[in-house]
């Protein structure tokens, strides 16, 4: 019911009164006439892609902005964020290092790069993991005020933990240093694994931060699964070496060396330490590399695209 | 007002969004009628059934009306009566269950404090507002001091460069209107923000809802305060119980609500 008055009025010229060849034109073919689209509709996917591409900045500038937000009421500050890596590799090696003495095959020389490097690069795939499944439900107000592509959260996201990987990396420079595992050629081999390996955890973020606004419960089972992955990709230990005293049959060491975490440790381990008779490469490991990242990559943008006109409603 | 008539097509006025019987609909998890307990959530899991824990709400019952280019559109109505989630529904932020709205390019509602961060400065929030709104950072940085000189946030010391958290509420909502407004929106709907701030801010806010109706946009305006939609709509839409009890020029429509509410 509506009651659309006719009356004159100084203030009302604009009105919607004025008589037009428009009038009695229903609403879908006035919309048509004057170019107007339907509010809320899913954009194509090289739309979409196109649209987050506009929005880039936008994108740094969240992940740098909670970057900076995380610690800023820590009496220390950014400090934390070269500390917080620091104290976790400490602690890891007091349990594994030095009370299981997980490392007394390899020498401390080795194990020690051998554990930080492992938990750093585990640490990259986990947080962005669990910064994803959040990222859409823990950003709800965000996310029903304004427009943007809503791909732009998780990648906001993994980017945030690149940069936390990157400080933690200095970190990691120091202690190959000072084991004396001095700058080889093989260190640039970082930066390709780098790169496969963000766009893997942005795949997964997205993935997870779909599966994250429909089900919330998920970021309270996240924690015992990236746990579970964390024992299952050898972050303590040589993965090969740990199975051979098990008598596991083969395939399943393949399998578990095949894993996405593994492979990307173990690239880097491969890259960073001189003393490479630890580290178990598996056959085709550039390959797989590259395949979970486009895998997971891609099939997580498409998933999550898929879904792009239903977050944060209801 | 009569700028917008100098257009190619002087007889037609230019659509900017079409409400076609709108309907929205909210489904309430957790509202429910006591069954909350583990079990009860498991057996809901388990048969894949919304249960009986999920209650619908209807909030907006067949809308219709079309806004054109250049009007200032007051939404008015008793709290809970759909204004706020008929605008959500136009800026595409909420499903139609049954109708369709069509708009001219994104509406955008005025929520740049969503993407606010209370730990930044002033100075890296209107950035990060900016930026969330769609604007590029040449634009920003164009309209940087303006956002500031607007939100007069620096008129009493070098407030700008102090995290957000150190604002007043008014200081706040003062800079959140600053951002959203600098940037020129096609169809701009503001909800309930005018009432904050104090009386010379909200005189240059109305200003500013002004100008941007004459750069050929479309502004609706949630409020509870007669005056201020009278000082800046030229319609209202009144909505009770998520009808559309009347539509028509701002004077006529607010009389009649008055009387009403009145009573």
């Amino acid at each position: 019911m509506s009651i659309v008055s006719e009356t004159t009025h100084d203030s009302a010229v604009a009105m919607s009164a004025p008589p037009s060849p428009d009038d009695g034109l229903p609403a879908a073919e006035l919309a048509r006439k004057y170019g107007l689209a339907v509010s809320g509709a899913r954009p194509s996917l090289p739309e979409y892609a196109r649209q987050l591409w506009d929005r880039r900045h936008f994108i740094i500038a969240f992940s740098r902005a909670k970057m900076t937000a995380q610690y800023s009421q820590a009496k220390l500050g950014q400090v934390w964020q070269v500390a917080t890596p620091l104290l976790n590799a400490t602690v890891y090696f007091l349990i594994f290092g030095l009370l299981m003495q997980q490392g007394k095959d390899m020498g401390i020389r080795n194990y020690i790069p051998f554990l930080v490097t492992g938990i750093f690069v585990f640490t990259f795939t986990q947080s962005s993991a669990m910064a994803g499944v959040r990222s859409i439900a823990g950003n709800l107000g965000l996310v029903r005020a304004l427009h943007f592509p809503r791909a732009a959260l998780p990648i906001s996201f993994a980017l945030q933990q690149l940069q936390q990987l990157l400080l933690s990396i200095c970190v990691l420079f120091v202690f190959l240093l000072g084991f004396g595992h001095m700058p080889a050629l093989s260190w640039v081999l970082i930066v390709p694994v780098l790169v496969l390996q963000f766009l893997f955890n942005t795949g997964l973020a997205m993935v997870l931060a779909r599966m994250g606004s429909k089900t919330p419960d998920l970021a309270q089972l996240l924690p015992f699964l990236t746990r579970t992955w964390m024992y299952a990709s050898g972050v303590m230990y040589s993965l090969s070496t740990a199975l051979e005293k098990t008598h596991a049959p083969k395939w399943v060491a393949d399998l578990l060396a095949a894993n996405p975490a593994a492979v990307y440790i173990d690239l880097m381990r491969w890259a960073l330490i001189d003393d490479r008779s630890h580290i178990h490469l598996p056959p085709h490991v550039w390959v797989l590399a590259v395949g979970w990242a486009l895998v997971v990559g891609v099939g997580g943008f498409v998933y999550f695209w898929k879904a792009e006109e239903k977050y944060g409603r209801g | 007002m009569a700028d917008q008539n100098t257009g190619t097509e002087a007889s037609a006025p230019l659509p900017t969004v079409i409400a076609d019987d709108v309907h929205i609909v909210y489904r309430v998890y957790g509202g429910n009628t006591g069954r909350g307990s583990a079990t009860a959530a498991l057996n809901r899991i388990v048969k894949r059934k919304p249960g009986a824990g999920v209650r619908e709400v209807h909030a907006v019952k067949g809308v219709s009306f079309t806004a054109y280019r250049g009007q200032a559109i007051g939404l008015i109505g008793s709290n809970g009566s759909g204004k706020s989630t008929l605008l959500k529904a136009v800026a595409g932020l909420l499903p139609t269950e049954r109708g369709k709205i069509y708009t001219d390019g994104q509406p955008s509602l005025l929520g740049v404090n969503a993407a606010m961060m209370n730990d930044l400065t002033g100075e890296k929030n209107v950035m990060l507002g900016g930026l969330a709104m769609g604007m590029s950072r040449e634009q920003i940085r164009e309209r940087y001091q303006d956002i500031v000189d607007f939100s007069g946030i620096n008129e009493k010391g070098d407030f700008i460069t102090l995290p957000m958290r150190t604002y007043s509420s008014g200081m706040a909502a003062r800079l959140r209107f600053s951002i959203a407004a600098a940037k020129d929106h096609d169809v701009l709907m503001i909800d309930e923000a005018l009432a904050t701030g104090d009386r010379s801010f909200q005189k240059r806010s109305e200003e500013r809802i002004r100008e941007l109706r004459k750069e050929a946009g479309t502004v609706f305006l949630v409020s509870h305060n007669n005056r201020s939609i009278r000082d800046t709509c030229d319609r209202v839409l009144w909505l009770e119980r998520g009808e559309l009890l009347m539509d028509g020029p701002t004077d006529e429509v607010v009389r009649a609500y008055e009387r009403e509410t009145a009573r």
